[in-house]
């Protein structure tokens, strides 16, 4: 057992290290939820493609680098250090594109995944729905069979990034009288095509960080089916708990988010004040076993393992963790802690309070870790 | 990188699993709290046979110098089977110590690494009582930089019945000790050595004793049955659970990554944001355990009482919460990204 990198990535990791400090922009972009912001962030992602970082996992002929689970992590660890802009991309690269690697045909991937990877095209993923949250088998809207595609109707619903996207991808009922999981389809569509209507929904802090969608007869093409008609549920489920399940959040993130806090708390308190101290030594804590238990699956997985209901503990434990962190931080900036645009906290605070409901709220994911990590029967719903 | 155990490492925790499995250290733990030491003390010569005490003896006195690794593998059993004794102090801290030429090593590790020899250890101040020192043959206590010895004096009664501690006398005579201070005047770094082990074989046993507390109430879940359900159907029983789940999960790489780390630069702070961590976990597990259980858990003659008292025990051993967060502020870095 051990921590030591091996040559290779030590010398991956430094050349990532060294292109950050050259090339990452001095002054913040502007909030990718906003119309300049969000060019801003597709002209840094093409950039982070031309040196070949903007998917370093993925295989060279996509824009890839062939990197490895553990240096993909330790990308991210440099990237959120260096103060990189967050990703655009992200909802594509993390979520559509390992779907397509399992289940798309080579003509989708060569259609789809470089121009995602240099943010020409931006995806939004359309799952939710007004009737389906936390239980998404219970969807409504429909694809209706029509020559040579299919007919999309119904809503979507706090859709990220869909104000600005280009494309989303999601399930749809295709089998009218099916129940539940089954009789679903997976499909990508335009956002901008005939019958598409996007809504802009205001978030927290005002901005349309997420969109409602809705669809009236909206054609798409075959060619725009990923796996099976009908075995959407499938297709969704096997990607979602992938190796790159772990995708979601890296620990990057925490562990940059970590040090600011500690220098945060460095520069305001010292070590005068005992009851924060405290806390701000739990999250630095939080954020390495965070870190370590990553690097012992990425071990798991590079020995042939697969992610199970881990990947729930994950979304657990660092929805926790980033709340727990931000809110030390507010604590540490006393009467500064509600000024908006010049610490960052209040707005990384805000962000964290979302982490514990998207992507699968903390009870669905308590659920999953008690019936199917610790055995627990399943009850009603 | 390789961050999990190797297989020898798995199947030696499932070698103590199988003998303590067979050997009821709940009733030696027992008959531990109420002085009565025999069973206990066959359980110390059975673990001695799979080469648990002498994990980290040098071989130049019968151990066989495993790594700090195997030591918490070690140790994560015992707390989970609440093996009773002063394993902390004979098999994780004396070792550590005691450096190889120190005069003292040849006197005690042999016995330690043979299972012979039991220790108690007073590390001021975050040691300040000496677990089994009626039992204990070296009885050894660090004062500033002084080693000395001690006898038991006034015996204290832990929460923990199975923790039998003792106000050290120090420089007393009896008939094992001469009595005089050991000479070795100067053991400053051995001192820390000795205190970064122990916290981490305190870590290590709290995580165990988590996991059992944890495994104890599923299972307890499963089978209990109100208002015609198992009470594991109940959300309300299953959140909990979960969250336990979660803390002891990400806190065993704490663990591991701290065994590691032994020896270096940041040792201190990363033992001591493993017992931190394991602390919560396994305190966690406890009151979550207890609730779980219901009144059940709260009768002594219930198995997770055993754990519910030496958890919170041992929270507070070899450092509080609060000592162990400052420690980790103090060695926090100015980032955590590797290399
Ligand atoms: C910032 C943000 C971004 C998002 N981005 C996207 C996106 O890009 N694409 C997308 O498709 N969706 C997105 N979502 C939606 C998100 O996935 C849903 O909000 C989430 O799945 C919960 O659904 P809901 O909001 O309908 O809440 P509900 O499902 O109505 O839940 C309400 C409450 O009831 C609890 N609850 C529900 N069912 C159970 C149960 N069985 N047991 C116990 N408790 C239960 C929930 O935990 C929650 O506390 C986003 C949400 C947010 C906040």
């Amino acid at each position: 057992m051990d921590l030591d990198l091996d040559e290779r990535t030590t010398a991956f990791r430094d050349e990532v290290r060294a292109w950050l400090a050259e090339n990452v922009p001095k002054r913040p972009l502007a909030s990718f939820d906003t119309a300049e912001g969000f060019e801003q962030h597709r002209r840094w992602e093409a950039k982070l493609a031309d040196a070949r970082l903007s998917v370093v996992s993925w295989p060279r002929e996509y824009g890839g680098r062939d990197a490895s689970l553990l240096e993909w992590v330790l990308f991210e660890e440099e990237y959120y250090a260096a103060g990189a802009p967050g990703r655009v991309g992200q909802n594509g690269i993390f979520m559509l594109a390992p779907t397509l690697f399992s289940h798309g045909t080579p003509e989708q991937r060569k259609r789809i995944l470089p121009a995602m990877a240099r943010g020409e095209q931006v995806w939004a993923q359309a799952w939710s729905e007004p009737e389906a949250g936390s239980d998404i088998a219970a969807l409504r809207s429909t694809a209706t069979r029509t020559d040579g595609g299919w007919l999309l109707s119904g809503q979507k619903v706090w859709s990220s990034r869909a104000t600005y996207a280009d494309r989303a991808f999601g399930l749809f009922r295709s089998d009218q009288d099916s129940e539940r999981h089954r009789g679903l389809t997976y499909v990508m569509f335009d956002l901008r095509a005939d019958g598409v209507r996007v809504r802009p929904i205001p978030q927290l802090d005002g901005e349309p960080g997420f969109a409602e969608i809705f669809l009236d007869e909206v054609f798409v093409p075959d060619a725009d089916v990923i796996g099976e008609p009908g075995e959407g549920w499938r297709v969704a489920m096997t990607t979602a708990n992938n190796e790159r399940g772990l995708s979601l959040r890296s620990p990057g993130r925490f562990l940059a988010a970590a040090d600011r806090l500690v220098r945060l708390w460095r520069e305001t308190h010292g070590d005068t004040e005992t009851a924060l101290a405290a806390r701000v030594a739990d999250a630095w804590i939080q954020a390495r076993a965070y870190q370590l238990y990553t690097f012992g699956t990425v071990t798991r997985l590079a020995e042939g393992g697969e992610l199970g209901p881990e990947s729930s503990v994950n979304k657990l434990f660092w929805s926790h963790l980033d709340v727990g962190l931000h809110e030390t931080a507010l604590e540490l900036l006393g009467p500064d802690a509600e000024l908006s645009g010049k610490t960052g906290w209040p707005e990384g605070w805000l962000f964290s309070l979302a982490g514990p409901i998207y992507g699968g709220t903390d009870q669905i994911q308590r659920n999953v870790v008690a019936e199917r990590l610790l055995g627990l029967p399943r009850g009603q719903r | 990188m390789r961050f999990a155990l190797s297989d020898e490492q798995r199947q030696f925790a499932e070698s103590i699993d199988q003998l303590l499995s067979a050997s009821d250290p709940a009733k030696a733990n027992r008959a531990w709290a109420q002085g009565q030491h025999e069973p206990g003390m066959r359980i110390w010569q059975a673990l001695a046979e799979l080469g648990v005490q002498a994990l980290i003896v040098p071989q130049q006195w019968g151990g066989i110098e495993a790594t700090p690794v195997d030591l918490v593998v070690a140790f994560e059993r015992l707390g989970y089977h609440a093996v009773p004794g002063p394993w902390v102090d004979t098999v994780a801290a004396l070792p550590a110590l005691l450096p190889e030429d120190h005069p003292l090593a040849e006197r005690f590790l042999p016995g330690v690494a043979s299972g012979e020899t039991l220790a108690s250890l007073v590390l001021r101040p975050h040691v300040p009582y000496a677990l089994d020192a009626d039992v204990a043959q070296a009885r050894l206590l660090l004062d500033g930089a002084a080693l000395r010895r001690f006898s038991p004096g006034q015996v204290l009664s832990s929460m923990d019945g199975s923790r039998r501690l003792f106000e050290p006398v120090p420089g007393a005579e009896n008939e094992a000790d001469t009595g005089a201070d050991t000479g070795a005047g100067t053991v400053t770094a051995e001192t820390e050595a000795a205190f970064d082990m122990g916290v981490l074989a305190t870590a290590a046993q709290l995580l165990g004793a988590g996991q059992w507390l944890l495994d104890a109430s599923v299972t307890y879940a499963k089978q209990r049955k109100q208002y015609g359900r198992e009470i594991g159907q109940y959300q309300a029983i299953k959140h909990l659970l979960a969250d336990v789940a979660t803390e002891l999960e990400l806190a065993r790489p704490l663990v591991h990554a701290a065994a590691i780390a032994l020896g270096g630069d940041t040792a201190a702070r990363d033992v001591s944001a493993a017992k931190v961590a394991c602390a919560r976990a396994a305190h966690l597990a406890a009151r979550t355990g207890l609730q779980v259980h219901g009144a059940i858990g709260y009768t002594a003659e219930h198995d997770l009482g055993l754990r519910l008292t030496k958890v919170r025990a041992l929270v507070s051993a070899w450092g509080t919460q609060a000592v162990h967060r400052t420690r980790v502020l103090r060695g926090m870095p100015e980032h955590g990204r590797v290399g």
